[in-house]
């Protein structure tokens, strides 16, 4: 497509972005594509109600979570920056990536991923799992018929296998640890953003 | 168990004792087709009171006979032992069954009188079945894998063809198969009617066995397309053995690929023509309700006979009719009919299916069509199911580096295990030319071992297969707690983020497609009222009204009366499912609904709640570990990529997953909404109303009978989420997240504005309304915009209509958002 170079020129620090996130031009165009028809009203960022409308999201049960994961706290809006940076997350891990000892490491890590997921638990942010918020995500993902006490049972056996330094929390080693055995690539990826 | 087996006896005795005498007493006037007027015999001598007469009734009695025994077949299927059934399909069972009766025709008779014969077969039992299956295709589903589907159908279908055709010629070569009167042309014509994978074979095997949906709609989606390609080559390899070898040179083949594209787009435009004269009628039928059912079955059947006759692919015409025509006609058609078609298509599929695999069993029952050939029998098995599993993966390979989602290698395996053969392919076979083909009998024998072969055998290891690949994928059979909770939810962010990305086919072309499509076709082939019922959000509010209604007044009526309604102080009642009450999850909704209004408007901030007593059963303890387990893995909700099953036979109506998506909608609406109200209990709202293009809906609900057709059934959840228009990105959605919109639900308002509003009558007026209109309207009084329970609360007298009073003060809002709100989203 001729207009490649001149749509990537049109967004600005497309070398950062790419530097950062290990997207191809030609994925970055597509998110970008993407950005501005989510983007209805042209504003140049977007807001909770345009995620809203995608429907599919309203027929899963942690949507709301997950569109909640964009935004940062306390801002409303999200740019193309941020909104690339966070699907980056989902990259495929990239196996042959020379490991360099002193650069940071890539957003699409096995660690990062998992942070992703852990802060989706972790909704204000304490950096450890409370048993009232795994209740709300179990609440969130089980269908109807589950009373409160199974969830609460359910809730409080999930912690007592994860929590090792029984602090009643599960922290985000524990998290790690517990999910040692999950491929994590596996699950956390997005082929077609390879 | 005793009873199938009190079925089978019944149904042999029947056969042996009342249809045999009635066929050897036909002997000479077999094909005679009298006049049921003239029932003078030549020799009379006096009045008979009642005559036997058999000939008069004989062709309609036999044909009805057999349906009969054919649905008795299905019955004692259905029936038998749970073991049985679980390890054989049904289409197995029903072949076996055709043996046993084949076998008391056969030794009644001494000859096959009752076949399968191609005539019946391709014009009376096969057109219903693709019907069917298109009918209730996943459209969404489809389209976005066509391009896969296209591959495999068009070139996996050519390379089975071709290379079954080509070994077996070079293994008689070779001469394994000792001495046959059979070329090259004849072994490419076995190879193509041998090549093609059946739709009704496969549907009936693979509905036994739950794949996930990409993968299914791949294996049936080519089933269907791949007649296309079938009917091409059996014509031209059949006209080409005609000419004989000489006469073939580089025009006929030339001929032969053109004809390809002329039979298979020839067909499906056909088809396209049905559809759209299917939806212009069902759009003018409003008058007539009674019989528009009939005519998707008539026209159905017009694009099947029309394409047979123009020699273009009558499966490919009735496919297209089929997946192009449901959206309208389901849109179109009054919900009564649209639930006739359904039963009614599901019913006369069910019916051919198993006469279908009946016949096929008792057709094998006679020994003139057997010649045993050891090694072309046996070759054949092997190069089909060889070259199958080659070609699957050979396509697959090169398919997944175009392909967004790739396909993975347990989904190939059971593609090509499950390329099972058919009745389509004997159709093919028993209507060679006899002439012309001299080893008919041969291909016969032949084609009916291989579909014995694929769908008993290859049938019964299906499952077994499937599972101990999945086993061996999943590689750890126990897994913690957290570890299941968080498989769940990574399949889940998995489902959201690529929605986020935009999935498989959300490009230019899609959403120009949608957007065309809503704007031309829909005008064109939609009744105007079903266009703007489209609404998605609408039509699930529609459908909540309805149960929450019902169940609504059937709990009352068991209560005894409905005065309860009016004390505040009632114990509480838990709408919940442990109470073991019949209510669904839908309840919890109604009353997070009103608590939600209820709390906003009166600033005292006490809920009346309304409640009824219902007694407790005793609740379950959990305690076990087991039971744990066990919870998470009957209740957490599934994601779009575990098996959300979209086709079946013998089901039309939603599935269990699709009310899971139901619940969990609500769910994230009762979710957003509510935090919508904490977000407006803090902020000063503006003023600004915005008119909702609902409310011209509401307002046409508020007048009568709701004309919004329900679009909750299975497959229709997938066009309507695949429909255009912006339901959920509307104001609901705007009021959730923006923290400082605009107030658009004019509910709210009048707290703000005009505290008298008469929009709150329970609050405001004390003394009576009729108790049971009244009693009514202080539960059912929802927001605006949702309207729950409006429809079933019709008044058109002017004094009690809250509605009326409300909608009044709205109606001159300028429709600014009109355009906007049906402003289609495509995600």
């Amino acid at each position: 497509m001729g207009s490649t170079n001149s749509t990537l020129l049109k967004i600005p620090n497309v070398e950062v972005l790419m530097q950062e996130t290990g997207f191809s031009p030609a994925h970055i165009i597509r998110l970008h594509d993407r950005f501005k028809a989510l983007d209805k009203e042209g504003r140049g960022h977007l807001c909770p109600h345009d995620f809203g409308a995608i429907k599919e999201l309203a027929m899963n049960p942690i949507g709301d979570r997950i569109i909640g994961a964009f935004f940062s706290p306390g801002k409303e809006t999200v740019d193309f920056h941020t909104f690339v940076k966070i699907l980056a997350h989902f990259r495929p891990v990239d196996k042959d990536r020379p490991k360099e000892p002193n650069s940071p490491e890539p957003i699409n890590s096995r660690s990062n991923k998992l942070k992703f997921a852990f802060q989706l638990y972790d909704q204000d942010k304490d950096g450890k799992i409370s048993r009232d918020e795994l209740l709300q995500v179990l609440r969130a993902m089980l269908g109807m018929q589950v009373t409160d006490e199974q969830l609460e049972s359910i809730a409080d056996r999930t912690i007592q296998e994860a929590d090792l330094d029984r602090d009643d929390a599960i922290s985000f080693e524990e998290f790690r640890k517990s999910l040692e055995k999950i491929n994590i690539d596996h699950k956390m990826s997005i082929r077609f953003l390879r | 168990m005793a009873s199938s087996i009190c079925l089978c006896l019944l149904r042999a005795v029947f056969l042996v004792c009342f249809v045999n005498p009635l066929i050897q007493g036909l002997s000479g006037d077999v094909n005679l087709v009298q006049d049921p007027r003239h029932r003078l015999e030549k020799n009379l001598t006096g009045l008979s009171i009642v005559t036997f007469d058999w000939h008069h009734v004989q062709t309609p009695y036999l044909v009805i006979t057999w349906v009969f025994v054919a649905g008795l077949a299905k019955l004692s299927v259905i029936e038998l032992n749970h073991h049985v059934i679980s390890v054989v399909p049904e289409s197995g069972l029903l072949i076996i069954l055709g043996f046993i009766l084949g076998g008391i025709v056969w030794g009644a008779d001494k000859a096959q009188t009752f076949k399968l014969l191609p005539p019946t077969f391709f014009y009376y039992l096969l057109p219903q079945i693709i019907l069917d299956a298109s009918y209730f295709m996943p459209n969404k589903l489809f389209f976005s894998n066509l391009g896969s589907i296209l591959i495999y159908a068009i070139f996996g279908t050519c390379w089975n063809a071709a290379t079954v055709g080509l070994s077996l010629w070079g293994c008689y070569e070779a001469g394994v198969m000792g001495n046959l009167d059979i070329g090259l042309l004849q072994f490419l014509l076995f190879g193509s009617l041998i090549a093609a994978v059946d739709p009704v074979a496969v549907i009936a095997v693979f509905e036994e066995v739950h794949v996930n949906e990409v993968l299914f709609i791949l294996v049936f989606g080519e089933s269907l397309l791949n007649d296309g390609v079938t009917v091409v080559l059996y014509n031209v390899f059949d006209a080409f053995v005609a000419l004989g070898g000489p006469r073939i040179d580089a025009e006929e083949i030339f001929k032969g690929i053109f004809s390809f594209v002329v039979v298979a787009f020839g067909g499906s435009f056909l088809g396209v023509v049905f559809a759209v004269l299917l939806s212009l009628l069902t759009r003018c039928t409003k008058h007539i309700q009674i019989i528009e059912a009939g005519f998707v079955f008539v026209v159905g059947y017009l694009a099947y006979l029309t394409a047979d006759m123009l020699s273009l692919s009558a499966i490919l015409s009735v496919t297209f009719c089929g997946i192009c025509c449901q959206k309208y006609v389901n849109a179109n058609m009054d919900e009564k009919s649209v639930t006739t078609v359904r039963h009614a298509m599901k019913v006369l599929a069910n019916g051919s299916e198993t006469m279908i695999f009946v016949f096929l069993g008792i057709t094998a029952i006679d020994t003139e069509i057997w010649v045993w050939n050891t090694g072309f029998i046996l070759l054949t098995l092997l190069f089909v199911f060889i070259y199958r599993i080659i070609g699957v993966f050979l396509l697959t390979w090169m398919l997944n580096k175009f392909r967004l989602v790739p396909i993975e290698v347990i989904d190939q395996v059971v593609m090509s295990y499950g390329g099972l053969r058919g009745a389509v392919a004997y159709g093919l076979a028993a209507m060679l030319d006899k002439d012309k083909i001299p080893e008919k009998n041969l291909i016969i024998s032949t084609t009916l071992i291989v579909v014995y072969f694929t769908v008993i055998l290859q049938g019964i290891t299906m499952k077994p297969l499937v599972q101990w690949l999945k086993v061996k994928r999943a590689a750890h059979a126990d897994l913690k707690l957290i570890e299941k909770l968080n498989n769940r939810a990574f399949d889940h962010i998995l489902s959201a983020v690529e929605d986020i990305c935009g999935r498989i086919g959300d490009n230019w072309w899609t959403r120009g497609w949608n957007r065309f499509e809503e704007n031309y076709i829909s005008w064109l082939l939609m009744k105007p009222k079903a266009r703007k019922n489209r609404d998605y959000l609408f039509s699930i509010f529609h459908k909540l009204n309805l149960e929450d209604a019902v169940n609504y007044v059937s709990e009352g009526e068991r209560q005894g009366s409905l005065a309860f309604i009016r004390s505040d102080e009632v114990a509480n009642v838990d709408f919940k499912k442990q109470f073991g009450s019949e209510f669904t999850d839908v309840m919890p909704d109604i009353m997070a609904i009103i608590e939600i209004v209820l709390s906003l408007v009166n600033k005292k901030d006490t809920i009346p709640s309304v409640s009824l007593d219902i007694h407790g059963k005793d609740r379950k303890n959990v305690a076990d570990d087991i039971n744990a387990h066990h919870l998470l893995q009957q209740h957490l909700y599934r994601s779009r990529k575990n098996h959300r099953h979209k086709f079946s036979r013998s089901h039309f109506s939603i599935n269990q997953s699709e009310d899971e998506v139901q619940e969990i909608f609500q769910r994230t609406m009762r979710s957003r909404l509510e935090s919508f109200k904490s977000a407006k209990m803090g902020v000063n709202p503006a003023k600004k109303i915005t008119k909702h293009h609902k409310k011209d809906l509401t307002h046409k609900m508020a007048n009568g009978h709701p004309d919004g057709t329900d679009h909750l059934y299975g497959d229709e959840v997938d066009s309507a989420v695949g429909s255009e228009t912006g339901a959920i990105r509307g104001t609901f959605m705007r009021d959730t997240y923006t923290v400082r919109a605009g107030i658009e639900n004019p509910v709210f308002l009048p707290a703000m504005d005009s505290p008298t509003h008469s929009s709150l009558p329970w609050l405001m007026e004390t003394d009576a309304v009729a108790p049971s209109q009244r009693a009514q309207w202080r539960l059912l009084w929802t927001p605006n915009r949702l309207r729950r329970l409006a429809p079933m609360r019709v008044s058109t007298c002017s004094t009690d209509s809250f509605l009326m009073a409300d909608l009044e003060e709205h109606e001159e809002k300028p429709q600014t958002d009109h355009e906007e709100e049906i402003r289609p989203v495509f995600d």
